[in-house]
């Protein structure tokens, strides 16, 4: 049984927007990648996000907006997190985003930004890399002076 | 990410979360789900604050509403001035060893509220219903002084017997047209239940519902005590014994739920009245004590047995030239010698 620690992902969709689909397929890509999964739905206040993030101790939150309000919503996400302490947790952004605000969005701490056509494939190697996974999900975690 | 290890961490964290830091607390959520050499350290210091929270677990079927009846729940508590934390289990795909926890989605009503902590887990290769480290994380809500712990459970239905040990009073959710029959509320589940919910009880059916379950438990002519007292006289200890309640609620409109809560403190006044309390606080601790001996007992046997010797016993299982419960006991005789000879090197 893995017992070793497990990536947890907290998927939400802030705004008024209430197309779920994109959020729904990357939350399931993530968990048959072997992550958990924290899925809240739609129409979540940035507070209701943070604080999520905050109880379910996430290492990753993905922010799926398509309404067009992610200059109002993400700065506030990233500020809410930072006073809860989450500023070092990888925030990732999907929908539909100008190439302009890309940017801009990076500059608040935003990590990757990803549009309509990204393979969930590329989202979950994206994470693993910054999270240094690359070599598969768990490493190896045997205790010190354990060695078989 | 970077995680707490050293015991100063440790410290530091334990001491924050007792003065309120919910990251804090949400740090130590994750160092006893993973199970490190954390769990320990962190439980020894903890253990001496609990004992004060009450755990209800709410199960039932998938579909039967156990979720938003959690949100509901938890809202009454509030209102009646108790702080609730709240473990949303759903299960671990057995193929990916990921999971998508989504109870959150009927709980928004409750981000916000200081007095309110939810925490998602996944099974991670637990069955009967809980997540492997439920007790561990009950007693941290326990020892952060939530008054009251909600743990729902992964909606299977049929083997979620474990809630049984880790929870004080155990709901059973069923909803109307969920199977003509109940098939849900099958052995094991009935017998777990201290309250039954029919919920979305607004829906066709509902009455049905409620009817079966009594005719299930066969307390129909215990219940009609309200028509002038019809209560049998001749079983005395039955009439002081706990007799689930059937409640009716529309949880999405709160409808039922004062009552079930209502009905929740009763059996909780009936638990500590009659001393069945402090007997259902042994057989949990009980169990604890045997799931952590399983468990050490099996790490340590693990830890002994090299992967290649275990690639070479499944090979030679797999091969037929020796069976699967020969080859363990084998395993075990080797892992048994080799602590012998250890025994040896160090004594002296």
């Amino acid at each position: 049984m893995n017992t070793s620690r497990k990536i947890r992902v907290l998927i939400a969709k802030p705004g008024l927007d209430g197309h779920d689909r994109g959020a729904k397929v990357v939350a399931r890509a993530l968990r048959d990648a072997g992550f958990e999964v924290i899925y809240t739905g739609i129409r979540q206040t940035p507070e209701a996000i943070a604080e999520a993030a905050l109880q379910e101790d996430v290492d990753v939150v993905g922010l799926s907006i398509l309404s067009g309000a992610h200059m109002a919503l993400v700065p506030k996400i990233m500020r809410l997190l930072r006073e809860r302490g989450m500023g070092d947790v990888l925030v990732l952004v999907g929908g539909i985003i100008p190439d302009e605000d890309v940017p801009k969005l990076r500059a608040i701490g935003v990590r990757g930004v990803f549009g309509p056509g990204t393979l969930t494939s590329d989202i979950v190697a994206f994470i693993r890399r910054e999270l240094g996974l690359e070599d598969g999900l768990d490493g190896d975690h045997a205790e010190e002076g354990e060695g078989s | 990410m970077t995680r707490a290890r050293t015991p100063e961490e440790i410290d530091a964290l334990i001491t924050a979360a007792q003065e309120g830091d919910r990251r804090a607390l949400a740090r130590l959520i994750t160092l006893v789900e993973n199970e490190g050499p954390a769990v320990e350290a962190v439980l020894q210091r903890l253990y001496p604050l609990t004992g004060n929270a009450y755990v209800i677990g709410i199960t039932g079927a998938p579909g039967t509403g156990k979720s938003t009846l959690v949100n509901a729940m938890t809202r009454e508590y509030r209102s009646r001035g108790l702080t609730v934390g709240i473990i949303a289990i759903d299960p671990t795909s057995p193929f990916s060893g990921g999971a998508l926890l989504g109870d959150r989605v009927r709980m928004r009503d409750l981000v916000g509220d200081p007095g309110v902590f939810i925490r998602s887990m996944a099974t991670r290769g637990s069955l009967g219903g809980l997540a492997r480290a439920t007790d561990d994380v009950v007693l941290l809500l326990d020892a952060m002084g939530f008054d009251r712990i909600l743990i729902e459970t992964v909606g299977v239905g049929q083997a979620e017997v474990d809630i049984a040990s880790s929870a004080h009073t155990v709901i059973v959710v069923e909803a109307p047209g969920m199977g003509d029959d109940i098939q849900a509320i099958k052995a094991g589940i009935l017998e777990i239940a201290d309250i039954f919910v029919v919920n979305k009880a607004d829906r066709e059916g509902a009455e049905r519902t409620v009817m079966a379950l009594q005719a299930m438990l066969g307390l129909a002519p215990r219940t009609m005590t309200h028509h002038g007292r019809r209560m049998r006289v001749d079983m005395p200890e039955e009439a002081r014994a706990w007799v689930p309640p059937i409640i009716k609620t529309v949880a999405t409109r709160g409808e039922g739920v004062p009552e079930l809560v209502d009905a929740v403190e009763r059996h909780r006044a009936y638990l500590l009245e009659s001393g069945e309390f402090h007997r259902r606080e042994a057989t949990r601790v009980a169990h604890e004590l045997d799931h952590i001996l399983r468990e050490a007992l099996l790490q340590r046997l693990v830890r002994r047995i090299s992967p290649a010797r275990l690639e070479a016993t499944v090979q030679q299982v797999v091969a037929r030239r020796v069976d699967p419960y020969t080859a363990a006991a084998e395993l075990m005789r080797r892992e048994e010698e080799a602590r012998g000879e250890d025994r040896g090197d160090g004594g002296a």
